[in-house]
């Protein structure tokens, strides 16, 4: 297998100085700030993620990290703070942008899957491309060699009912890679998936991070965490540890260790 | 991108198909019921129309008139009241109950004057029997009319003798018993026997069949059987089946269709003079011409129409709420698919896009199937009406349809659209 084809967009080099994240003291406050009910998602949160990193965001429930995810994933807007995404702030952008920059610059992978049923694997991984004004033809080839990268070639006209819960998650991990994304973006990847499958997953997340890739991974498993190059801890709301597994340009430090590695 | 959206919405409406058709049926019988009401409508008129065409265009009829007075009549009569009127018709004329004079045989025969009338071909005195019941050995059938009148009535009616020949003005002096028949009547009465030279009864009078009518093909009109009708010199009838007393009408043929105006003047003239209507009274008589008949038809039946395209537009208004209605539904429903689509980049306009899109291709699929409901509806009789497509109403009630889905179909997307991606995904 060669893992330098992985993904379907042209690698980042690893000379970009820029970081893909920037966020400077992000704060989220649910309800009015001064009232007694406001809930503090965030207390000032700093984090910076060079290009083909791979960071894995733990913490106990309620400890922030979805409302980072949805904050890093422009999903939400931060109450204050600044966030950069790829240079660009994010803070002044109106929803019509907020929807090109998902588009473009983030791939999406959620716990729960979320792909659209009813329709085919192929035509849900066409469908970011279908909203980014991709042309048809080529639509269909990037779909199909993403579906390739995540070992489905023969699954592209499946439904999701049709499909396991591992292969709908390396669905969605296709789906997130066909735009050639400057971050792919998981949420707890693997809470809805058994061993095997989450070996799989992880499995390709590795080969993604070796290729360059930029990753970020929110869970609150370490299983799932012991696979990036850099961990952060949210406690409250706030950054409690950052600990670097890897350097960045490295491979990270599970590679090669899971069982689809074997199995190919 | 528009395409895509399209195709989205087609795909949506093809995932749940029986939702679909059940939506789409509201607006189906909608545009139906417009179209083939307004159909119907149009036919009864046409028939309606028809029918009193046959009638003959140019005739005019002369009836008393009950809400009229003459109150203008001082000394109870003038001079002109001489004629030798018949005395029953006086006898009644003179009650103290009205001052409105009958019709007499005497005023219809003073119409027909060439020189104070010359546009009056004919006028015929007109009687109806109060009895309609006639039998024929053991068979006995009522009749929908029995008139008694002379012999220019058969031309002024257009009413054409088929077997047989009219009595003639021979028979009016002399009071014979013969009678020309309606086609309905030969059949009912003399099933399998040539109806010319037999006698039937009708309240003990016995009258002799001359002559058999031509149908006049009016009997599916849903208006009265124009061919169930005898026929009879007005002498024979009155004083037997009718009462001496004044005629039920003068019906009065004008020479041409284009002097019936004329002709409604000279007949108003004349009889204003015999029955003393001067300046501002109001006439005991009322001279109503086919025209008129015709044009108060044509607006109630205009009413008729409008009522029962309100009718089905009301049903094609139900039919888009209930497409808001499962849009609203799906919409709910698809709510994380929604979140999904705007998580990966779908702008506000495609969202909105695939929900009006969805809503309009719903409705326009019920229209067009509509259309050809109601137009092979209209293939039938209803009712006894042949429906009488209106081009106009198939446009507008295409045009409706497809505008209820528009409309009624954006607050659903618009909703949808609105929905904030991360509640969106949140949402089960």
């Amino acid at each position: 297998m060669t893992a330098t084809n992985l993904g379907t967009g042209p690698a980042p080099g690893p000379g970009t100085a820029m970081p893909v994240l920037d966020l400077r003291d992000v704060t989220k406050v649910y309800g009015a700030d001064a009232a007694a009910t406001a809930v503090h998602a965030l207390r000032g949160v700093t984090l910076t993620v060079e290009r083909g990193d791979y960071v894995a965001v733990m913490g106990a429930s309620g400890s922030g990290k979805s409302t980072l995810m949805n904050i890093i994933g422009c999903l939400d807007v931060p109450s204050g703070g600044r966030y950069r995404l790829d240079g660009l702030d994010v803070g002044g952008l109106d929803e019509r942008r907020l929807a090109i920059l998902r588009n473009r610059r983030i791939g999406f992978v959620f716990q729960s899957f979320n792909l659209i049923p009813r329709m085919s694997a192929l035509a849900n991984v066409e469908l970011p491309l279908a909203y980014g004004g991709v042309r048809r033809d080529e639509r269909r080839r990037r779909a199909l060699a993403a579906l390739a990268e995540v070992g489905l070639s023969d699954r592209v006209r499946h439904e999701p009912n049709a499909l396991s819960g591992g292969q709908q998650q390396r669905v969605a991990v296709a789906r997130a890679l066909v735009t050639a994304p400057t971050l792919l973006l998981a949420d707890e990847p693997t809470g809805a998936l058994d061993s095997s499958s989450t070996a799989d997953v992880l499995a390709i997340f590795d080969r993604l991070s070796r290729s360059g890739r930029t990753l970020v991974v929110i869970t609150h498993e370490e299983e799932v965490a012991a696979h990036a190059k850099r961990v952060v801890r949210l406690v409250d709301g706030r950054v409690a540890d950052d600990r670097r597994r890897a350097p960045v340009d490295a491979p990270p430090p599970r590679l090669g260790h899971g069982p689809l590695e074997g199995a190919r | 991108m528009i395409l895509e959206v399209l195709r989205f919405a087609l795909r949506g409406l093809g995932a749940n198909k029986l939702r679909t058709g059940l939506t789409t049926l509201g607006i189906l019988i909608g545009v139906a019921a417009v179209i083939t009401l307004v159909a119907v409508g149009n036919g009864s008129s046409k028939a309606i129309r028809d029918s009193i065409q046959r009638l003959g265009a140019n005739t005019l009829t002369v009836t008393k008139s009950t809400t009229g007075r003459g109150g203008r009549f001082g000394g109870g009569g003038g001079g002109f009241r001489s004629g030798g009127a018949g005395a029953g018709a006086d006898g009644q004329a003179a009650g103290p109950r009205t001052q409105a004079r009958d019709l007499t045989m005497d005023d219809a025969k003073a119409l027909v004057d060439k020189v104070n009338a010359p546009s009056v071909k004919s006028a015929s005195p007109v009687v109806n029997a109060q009895q309609s019941t006639v039998t024929f050995g053991g068979a006995s059938t009522s009749v929908g009319q029995f008139v008694g009148t002379t012999p220019s009535y058969l031309e002024a009616a257009d009413r054409r003798i088929q077997s047989g020949s009219s009595f003639g003005d021979d028979d009016v002096a002399q009071g014979d018993r013969v009678a020309v028949i309606g086609s309905s009547v030969a059949r009912d009465l003399f099933a399998g026997v040539n109806p010319l030279g037999q006698r039937f009864t009708a309240s003990g009078v016995e009258f002799t069949v001359v002559g058999v009518l031509r149908a006049s093909g009016s009997g599916s009109s849903g208006f009265q059987d124009a061919d169930s009708v005898v026929i009879a010199p007005i002498t024979a009838v009155r004083g037997t089946l009718a009462p001496y007393g004044g005629l039920s009408q003068i019906l009065v043929e004008a020479r041409d269709s284009s002097m019936v105006d004329r002709a409604q003047a000279e007949v108003t003239d004349l009889l204003d003079q015999r029955h003393d209507i001067t300046g501002t009274a109001a006439a005991d008589f009322q001279v109503t011409s086919q025209a008129g008949i015709q044009s108060a038809v044509a607006d109630s039946n205009r009413t008729f129409t409008v009522l029962l395209g309100a009718v089905a537009a009301i049903s094609l208004l139900v039919g888009g709420i209930g497409i808001t209605n499962i849009m609203l539904v799906t919409v709910t429903e698809r709510t994380r698919e929604i979140g999904i689509r705007k998580a990966l980049g779908a702008p506000r306009g495609a969202i909105l896009g695939q929900f009006v899109a969805e809503a309009t291709v719903l409705s326009l699929l019920g229209g067009l199937l509509g259309v050809v409901a109601g137009v092979v509806c209209s293939r039938f009789t209803i009712v006894g009406v042949k429906p009488v497509l209106v081009p106009s109403s198939i446009v507008l009630a295409l045009g409706v349809s497809v505008a209820v889905g528009l409309l009624f179909g954006s607050l659903p997307a618009h909703r949808a659209s609105r929905l904030r991606p991360i509640e969106a995904l949140r949402h089960d």
